[in-house]
């Protein structure tokens, strides 16, 4: 009896509390609400490997770096990668997460596991075995280990042959990747780096090998660097004033790239993402170092 | 004496006259604040990106005592107590004490503009903050391990009672505190600590970029029980403390030589206002990053409205501190859901525009 009394009440103070909600502008559950059951994918190769296995029918909601395949746009996006939202996440009814190696925080992971979601983190390793072992790891969570298996023999036969055909012109060439331009300051790959991973796999050696990660240089670092190519992320379709920056910079005009106009453009989850597609990136990415037409 | 007689001869004769006083305006508007934070608070428990019934679950509080027994989905479950239930509490304490610190800083700066953010505090416990997040795994680790999870908010809180200490050492001579070699100072330290910060960040690796560049946009986001149990004693010890302060504070506003004759022990007063603002202020910025703007807009729209007492004026920023948080971190987990914006935009991009509203609709009485 006081139950039902407390509960009627309860009842009265929510019904009031959602008219309050909706009188501040903001709804109880503004989530999409999903069949129960699905996979979450955090990391924009691991979805991009799920739409590869064709396996994308299972994914309901993908992060804010899974940014290929397009139609992979319309699911919910839970949030960046590192700043992942334990509601957010649980709001479209997930039975697994699957998560590039580095999502976070942990605090909402430790939440996602307690509430009994299944979370497969996969390791990133910026290499050509590192790809493989994605697949391999992806297609068993998903049940489809045949298929996986298939897709990571094609994707290690397709790099094997580019690194074979193609990468045997662009030995010693070296290679400055610029993260960012901001100010004139450039931010270059240093090792250990994803750029630094697919310079090498596309077969040119890092200009900058003093340091590790991605860090502001000097102009003269750059100007020692001495970089035959000078490899940039495709922010937007329209670059062409991007590349008078280039040109034009202090230290990066005086190198042997510049001179030779050999800036090159690749989209970042392209050229960075270790997935199904890396190994047409690193034919792209050697072609263009080497000066062939692709 | 006789001088203060004449020029308080014009004052009314009648000792009962309560026009300016607004004291009863000030106790309403306390209690109207109190019911603001209990809305506020059932707003935060029953908004989110999932639809967990906050009903069931109260329910299932109810029924053990009446000997009932309530089977909650486990996702429920977790949603209201592992998630929005620490995140309410944690924006209680942290919206609370960011607007207490600032109220306190006004009052005892007799500076309209004066926040932990400008006496370098802030920087200080961010610093420390920052000195966990990059060295945490490395040259700190046997520290970090030590310390678990109450690395984070340890060095902030010592980043931010470091940076009190030499500011109060440096503007303190022969037992006298000057406020305006402290506000200087203040923003002297702050720069230092901003480019010590800088170091670490141009040594962090990628990923701990990333995190920085999300704790200095301040979250509630991460909210545990274990980092509330971090950061609750501080704040709720200094929240304790403060309206002791509130008499001399009120006596600092004619000026620090009429407190002092008016028998405020005033260098007590100011080394306890200080104090109290670096362990709330390094406690709030370790539990949830640079959430800018509470401590500045609160009390100011307080004075508005019930005038600069601060007997009143401290518990109505606390409480209106509380609820404004809430409220922001309400939108934040709901405007892009399923994702989140980390709150400091929030309070910044409501609180800024708002802000300006009232210093122009009410131009010239903004004043201590």
């Amino acid at each position: 009896m006081i139950t039902q009394t407390l509960a009627r009440g309860v009842n009265t103070l929510v019904r009031a509390t959602a008219v309050a909600a909706i009188l501040f502008g903001f709804s109880f559950t503004a989530g999409a609400v999903a069949a129960d059951g699905g996979i979450v994918a955090i990391g924009g190769s691991i979805t991009e490997i799920v739409y590869a296995l064709g396996e994308e029918d299972q994914l309901i909601a993908r992060d804010t770096t899974s940014l290929f395949p397009p139609e992979a746009l319309n699911l919910p996006d839970v949030g960046y990668i590192r700043a992942l939202s334990p509601e957010g996440v649980l709001s479209v009814n997930p039975k697994m997460m699957l998560t590039l190696e580095g999502a976070g925080p942990p605090e909402a992971l430790d939440v996602l596991q307690k509430s009994g979601l299944t979370i497969i983190t996969v390791p990133e390793n910026y290499n050509r075995s590192g790809i493989v072992e994605k697949i391999r790891i992806v297609g068993k969570a998903l049940g489809v280990e045949e298929k996986a298996d298939l897709l990571a023999r094609q994707v290690e036969a397709d790099l094997e042959a580019v690194q074979k055909d193609d990468v045997s012109h662009t030995h010693s060439k070296r290679v400055l990747f610029v993260l960012s331009l901001q100010g004139g300051k450039v931010m270059a790959a240093g090792t250990g780096t994803s750029a630094a991973g697919i310079i090498e796999m596309a077969g040119g050696e890092n200009a900058i090998s003093g340091v590790a990660g991605y860090k502001q240089i000097s102009d003269e670092a750059v100007i020692n660097a001495a970089p035959d190519v000078i490899l940039l992320i495709d922010r937007n379709s329209n670059h062409s004033t991007d590349d008078d920056s280039v040109l034009t910079h202090a230290a990066l005009g005086s190198t042997p790239a510049a001179k030779a106009g050999k800036v090159v453009r690749m989209n970042s989850l392209y050229l960075l993402g270790f997935g199904p597609r890396t190994a047409e990136a690193v034919r792209e990415l050697s072609n263009a170092i080497s000066g062939k037409a692709h | 004496m006789l001088q203060t007689l004449s020029t308080a001869s014009h004052l009314p004769a009648n000792r009962n006259d309560t026009r300016g006083d607004r004291s009863v305006k000030a106790r309403l508007t306390l209690v109207g604040l109190a019911g603001l934070l209990a809305v506020t608070s059932f707003l935060s428990l029953a908004t989110g990106a999932s639809d967990a019934s906050l009903l069931a679950v109260i329910q299932s509080w109810i029924a053990p005592l009446t000997g009932g027994q309530i089977e909650l989905s486990i996702r429920d479950s977790i949603i209201i107590h592992d998630i929005r239930l620490p995140r309410m509490v944690l924006g209680i304490l942290v919206g609370a004490s960011l607007a207490v610190c600032g109220a306190t800083m006004q009052g005892l700066f007799r500076n309209p503009l004066a926040d932990p953010g400008i006496v370098g505090v802030s920087s200080g416990a961010a610093l420390g903050a920052v000195t966990m997040i990059v060295l945490g795994s490395s040259t700190l680790a046997p520290i970090a391990a030590f310390l678990g999870v109450f690395a984070l908010p340890l060095t902030a809180f010592a980043g931010a009672l470091i940076t009190t200490l030499v500011l109060y050492r440096v503007s303190t001579q022969n037992g006298k505190t000057s406020v305006a070699t402290m506000l200087l100072a203040g923003i002297a330290l702050g720069a230092l600590a901003l480019a010590l910060t800088g170091i670490l960040i141009f040594m962090a690796d990628d990923q701990q970029l990333r995190d920085l560049t999300f704790w200095n946009m301040g979250s509630l986001a991460g909210a545990t029980w274990v980092k509330i149990l971090a950061a609750a004693p501080i704040i709720i010890v200094v929240l304790l403390t403060v309206p002791f302060l509130a008499g001399g504070l009120n006596a600092m506003t004619l000026g620090e030589a009429t407190a002092r004759h008016i028998g405020i022990p005033v260098q007590g007063l100011k080394a306890c206002s200080i104090l109290v603002v670096a362990a709330a202020t390094g406690a709030s910025v370790a539990v949830s990053g640079g959430i800018g703007f509470v401590g500045i807009v609160v009390p100011h729209l307080l004075r508005l409205l019930i005038g600069p007492d601060h007997r009143y004026l401290l518990p109505a920023s606390a409480l209106l501190g509380a609820s404004l948080l809430l409220v922001a971190d309400a939108i934040a987990r709901t405007i892009v859901a399923p994702a989140e914006l980390p709150i400091g935009i929030i309070t910044a991009l409501v609180g800024a525009p708002f802000f300006l509203w009232i210093l122009l609709s009410r131009r010239g009485f903004l004043d201590l």
